[in-house]
């Protein structure tokens, strides 16, 4: 029988469907980047000792330890500010806590937030091109400058308003510039990365070395022996929102 | 092949039309280099309210668009002849509307350059990987359709067998480009505003009342300036499908008040009563949204009543209600209710730039004049005939 172009035209057109076909299942029933990668080593987390934090005193130093590091714009503007660590009051970080009779012992006590890095974050579910994405081995959520398109849906994603956008030029609003680290570009979105360009180095996050009191404490939370792991068995600790199914991996002890 | 020497031949009238279109095209052009140069700071956003007047444009047109399923499903699934002769009107709407679309996400984006990355990386986990998917299917398909069936049209003969299961596709893919932009908004956890399962229902009820609302008011604009008729009883209809589409909406939108009200559970109330009533000595937004409640009842009013529907000089008004109310409440409302209060329990107000609305009106006007040239095209064909 002779193959006329017209039928091997179709033949070739119904096999590249089926090859695009059972990309596309395959790509859709794997949900996740980590479908088929090794299993996860690390989960960096950190516990955040309330009692021992200085922050009445008006302490800041883990702050701005991060902005240097970080080469972090200061811009006054709140509206447009870029942060990635920074102090809120403790009702703001756990309204459902905060009842009239229970406001006495907490009110004036500034609760040091950061990005939470969740084991299931809803900001990498999100994202159109990967630009930010939970790394395997170790659990950093992490974000891609370069990748970024600026739409911001991650910032909507997020739960903890962790997440800052350059809605200008940060470059000159830079106090003192840090070599060692990349500036961003207006047009991207960035947040806390727990420092992974110095825990690479072996060494721990500049907040955790800043703090005079040592109220953070920095380890593997899939570790039972680490740091973080022996003080969550002993003392009792609240997460940001854990009703949505986050999984933050920042804890506050109480 | 397109047609378009049919867009150059026109009377004084559309010529002046055409050069104030490009003239706000021009400013809102110009603005959109300032803001490539300086950042999207130029606009009112802010940490807090991420998204505004662009993604709001965006949200809203996408109804628009998708209401061209409202005369396609009738003429072409049920043969309801009366909508002949504005098929191609409503097509030729879509293929506008989603352009709108897509140039309000652009103009939203930091870095418009690296657009492509979300094909480059293609996600099929984000909502947002879909909605490009979507939106580009849904131009290329109501491109092709209106572009084949006016051909046909031209030519005296009848359209071509394999078109029917395109324009077929072109219904549940009308239905998705909505869905898949009320799931953006519906499956993120931190924002209760938006976290309800009606809003898709919602979206596509607002959806079909406000596109056809507009396709009415343009073919009544047709008929003035081009003596078009797109027939009285395809008006009659358009109009009880805005009616029951604005009831269906009406009705949603009272279902999450009741949900969030009655629960009284405070971070679904403190959104409900920042857009309506302000927080903290905050009332920005709330005029705004009683205008639009208040449109909406006054619309269902003159909808609901059949003399007032079908009354020529009423039925104008009460689309035009019908699409400011909806506008206001889908674009202004909801974008920036869902943001505010933040996470944080702060309120952040949120007013759109000069350059910011410059911007918009440009991509309106680009809109507007792909409108113009394709309806242009559409009615000297029919007038050849």
């Amino acid at each position: 029988m002779k193959l006329t172009r017209k039928d091997f035209l179709r033949l070739s057109g119904l096999g590249l469907l089926a090859v695009a076909g059972k990309k596309a299942v395959r790509a859709i029933t794997e949900a996740a980047p980590s479908a088929t990668a090794p299993k996860k080593t690390k989960q960096w987390g950190m516990v955040i000792d309330l009692a021992k934090c200085r922050q009445e005193a008006g302490c800041t130093d883990c702050i701005k330890a991060c902005n240097t590091a970080h080469n972090i714009p200061q811009i006054q503007d709140p509206a447009r500010e870029i942060k990635w660590i920074w102090n809120q009051p403790f009702e703001t970080v756990f309204p459902l806590l905060k009842t009239d009779f229970t406001k006495q012992a907490y009110t004036g006590h500034p609760i040091t937030v950061l990005c939470n890095h969740c084991a299931n974050p809803p900001c990498v579910r999100v994202c159109p091109t990967q630009a930010t994405w939970k790394r395997e081995d170790d659990g950093i959520v992490m974000m891609d400058w370069h990748r970024c398109i600026g739409c911001r849906y991650c910032m909507a994603a997020c739960p903890y308003g962790s997440r800052s956008f350059n809605w200008q030029d940060p470059r000159p609003a830079i106090a003192s510039f840090n070599p060692d680290f990349p500036t961003r570009t207006k047009g991207v979105v960035e947040k806390c990365n727990f420092c992974e360009e110095r825990l690479a180095r072996g060494k721990r996050p500049a907040c955790v070395e800043a703090c005079p009191e040592k109220t953070m404490i920095f380890g593997d939370l899939l570790d039972p022996d680490s740091e973080p792991r022996q003080l969550l068995r002993t003392r009792f600790a609240l997460q940001r929102e854990p009703e949505l199914g986050t999984s933050p991996s920042v804890y506050y002890l109480v | 092949m397109f047609m378009f020497e049919k867009a150059i031949e026109g009377g004084r009238r559309y010529w002046v039309w055409i050069l104030c279109l490009m003239g706000i095209i021009l400013a809102g052009f110009l603005c959109y280099l300032r803001q490539l140069t300086y950042g999207l700071g130029i606009t009112g956003l802010s940490r807090d309210v991420t998204w505004g007047l662009y993604i709001a444009q965006f949200t809203f047109f996408v109804g628009v668009a998708a209401s061209a399923v409202m005369v396609v499903l009738p003429y072409y699934l049920h043969d309801y002849k009366q909508f002949g002769r504005i098929t191609i009107l409503g097509e030729f709407l879509a293929v506008g509307a989603v352009t709108m679309c897509m140039l309000f996400i652009f103009v939203d984006m930091g870095q418009p350059t690296r657009v492509l990355n979300v094909m480059r990386y293609p996600t099929p986990w984000s909502l947002m990987f879909w909605d490009m998917v979507s939106l580009s299917g849904y131009l290329v398909l109501n491109a092709l359709i209106s572009l084949v069936m006016l051909s046909s049209e031209r030519q005296g003969v009848s359209p071509p067998k394999w078109i029917r299961p395109i324009i077929i596709l072109s219904i549940p893919w009308a239905v998705s480009i909505h869905t898949v932009t009320a799931f953006l908004y519906s499956g993120l956890p931190g924002r209760t505003f938006w976290m309800s399962a009606v809003l898709a229902p919602r979206f596509l009820a607002s959806a079909f009342a406000a596109g056809p609302a507009l396709l009415i008011l343009l073919c009544l604009v047709l008929r003035k300036v081009a003596g078009f008729d797109a027939g009285r009883e395809a008006i009659h209809q358009l109009g009880i499908i805005v009616t029951y589409a604005m009831v269906v909406n009406v009705f949603l939108v009272g279902m999450e008040f009741f949900t969030a009200f009655y629960s009284r559970i405070p971070e679904h109330l403190e959104h409900f009563r920042y857009v309506f009533l302000g927080l903290d000595g905050n009332y920005h937004l709330a005029p705004w949204m009683w205008l639009s409640a208040l449109l909406a009842l006054a619309a269902l009013a003159l909808l609901l009543v059949p003399g007032w529907r079908n009354n020529p000089r009423l039925l104008p008004v009460a689309c035009v209600f019908v699409f400011v109310s909806l506008w206001l409440d889908k674009g202004l409302g909801l974008i920036v209710g869902g943001f505010t209060p933040s996470p944080f329990g702060v309120v952040t107000t949120y007013t759109p730039t000069w350059p910011e609305a410059t911007i918009a009106l440009g991509v309106w006007g680009i809109g507007a004049l792909i409108i113009t040239v394709l309806y242009k095209i559409a009615l000297s064909v029919r007038e050849a005939h």
